[in-house]
């Protein structure tokens, strides 16, 4: 669904992602994990087409995504940090991302699962970071789009939000959809991903399932096998130095 | 990219800003007409307060939207939507609301207060002309600085210093520049010189409509005699039109090729 060819990028003398190959498939929910810098927002902005590589390829559904705008209908992005024009209310805005993407959407049913109902004639300036957070995840979930890339989306939402958020990823997974996460909650990734992509100084460490990377690395938790790697990256340095 | 025009309109038509700036206007204009009792002369009053001002609140005010705004715009960027459409739906829905709140602002008390004859008339929407035209100056000016600068506060600052450079330094630099080559014939630059300041095109081409031979200085003159009072007029707004469609362009080729 998602296919990424030796993906390079660089931002000045910074190096974020180095040849980055990846298969992302449909139906299945992927984590891409990594500590705070090592390109995980990078590569799905590659992915969007809102950061522009320095080389390689990146094809969606079969289309190469240089250049276009249009396979974008096949995408929604939950973006990190969800900031909205102050003046305008939360119906307003529902209402402008579906004027702009020209698509039926079903906002009902997720604005009644995220308890958004008395919130919609507010303006958002006055929403909490919370609220909004949950506006992001209606605004990108509405749509019925094939594939799903969520960078962080649990900042902010309380416990029952959170529960919802992970029932909302289990229906669209059952509905077959290709969905990419980063977080950096780990029971999360536990208890959802069916993939794990593994990103450490802009390379693909490690990709596959949770249990082949606890058999990999030995380790019995999703925590201790990522320090593992830390570990081992820390020791090839020292020994390099 | 009129579906994003539309809502960042909206938006800022309800943004206490955008009527502090009509307020500003209305204010200003009824005091100038209600105190000056000469209409004439609260023109030329209200030229000199468009001339500095407008450049300066665009500027600003377009380089403070266009940071507030950038988490959205990272969000309409997600969606399938041209990049240009959501650039040029975002300038042309802050030129709007300011170039309204600015011409509402000058045209409500103008034709309440004003006894105006029709030649009074034309001058007043020449400024008013000038005016909207500063304004999509200094927004796509703003835009291309916010665009370029990611750190606010150098964008802000770089933001201050072309206005005080175009609006202040600018006139000083020409005058100490003509004084030092004064034995030398300076028509070419000076004319030169004024085209490549919006600021300074603008003032120049109002005294020229306004037919202030006193106020007009040497470049005025010099304009006056180079190209006469209409073609003058036709040659300093055909100027403007193209200080618009620059920084415009530039913005937008820059914005096709950012990474964000």
């Amino acid at each position: 669904m998602i296919n990424i060819q030796h993906l390079h990028k660089s931002f000045g003398k910074l190096e974020v992602l180095k040849d980055v190959q990846l298969e992302i498939l449909p139906g299945k929910v992927t984590a891409v994990l990594g500590p705070n810098g090592s390109g995980k927002t990078t590569l799905m902005k590659s992915i969007l087409g809102m950061t522009l590589p320095d080389k390689g390829t990146i094809e969606v559904r079969g289309e190469p995504t240089r250049h276009a705008w249009n396979y974008r209908k096949h995408l929604s992005y939950v973006p990190q940090i969800a900031q909205f024009p102050s003046n305008l209310t939360v119906q307003e805005l529902l209402q402008m991302i579906k004027e702009v993407r020209q698509e039926p959407a079903n906002e009902d049913p997720l604005v009644d699962r995220l308890s958004l109902q008395p919130f919609l004639d507010k303006k958002l300036g006055t929403l909490s970071g919370g609220t909004r957070q949950k506006v992001n995840l209606v605004l990108a979930l509405m749509f019925d789009a094939p594939i799903v890339l969520m960078d962080e989306p649990t900042a902010g939402l309380d416990p029952v939000a959170l529960l919802e958020l992970k029932r909302l990823i289990q229906d669209m997974r059952k509905a077959g959809k290709c969905i990419v996460v980063t977080t950096h909650i780990m029971p999360l990734v536990e208890e959802l991903a069916d993939e794990i992509v593994f990103l450490l100084d802009g390379k693909v460490y490690f990709q596959g399932t949770l249990s082949e990377l606890f058999s990999l690395t030995e380790k019995n938790t999703l925590e201790e096998a990522i320090a593992h790697f830390l570990i081992q990256r820390k020791d090839r340095t020292s020994v390099n130095a | 990219m009129w579906k994003i025009f539309k809502y960042s309109f909206f938006d800022l038509l309800r943004s206490r800003w955008t009527y502090f700036y009509f307020l500003f206007f209305m204010i200003v204009t009824a005091g100038l007409l209600h105190l000056s009792g000469q209409v004439a002369a609260a023109i030329t009053s209200l030229l000199n307060i468009v001339v500095v001002l407008i450049p300066l609140i665009s500027t600003l005010y377009g380089i403070v939207y266009f940071y507030n705004s950038s988490e959205f715009t990272e969000l309409l960027l997600a969606q399938p939507v041209r990049r240009r459409s959501i650039f040029l739906g975002q300038y042309l829905g802050l030129f709007t609301s300011l170039a309204a709140s600015f011409l509402l602002g000058i045209l409500i008390p103008a034709i309440f207060l004003g006894h105006f004859e029709v030649r009074l008339w034309l001058d007043l929407f020449y400024l008013l002309g000038i005016g909207t035209l500063l304004t999509a100056i200094f927004t796509a000016i703003a835009f291309l600085i916010a665009l370029r600068q990611t750190n606010r506060m150098k964008g802000f600052a770089i933001a201050i210093l072309t206005w005080l450079f175009l609006a202040v330094l600018y006139d000083g630099l020409f005058i100490i520049f003509l004084l030092f080559f004064e034995d030398y014939p300076l028509e070419k630059f000076s004319l030169i010189a004024t085209v490549l300041n919006p600021i300074d095109l603008s003032r120049t081409s109002l005294l020229l409509k306004l037919d202030m031979a006193a106020l007009m200085g040497y470049t005025g003159a010099v304009f006056n005699k180079f190209f006469g009072t209409s073609m003058g007029m036709l040659v300093s707004i055909s100027a403007l039109v193209l200080w618009v469609a620059g920084p415009l362009l530039g913005f937008l080729r820059v914005a096709a090729r950012k990474d964000f």
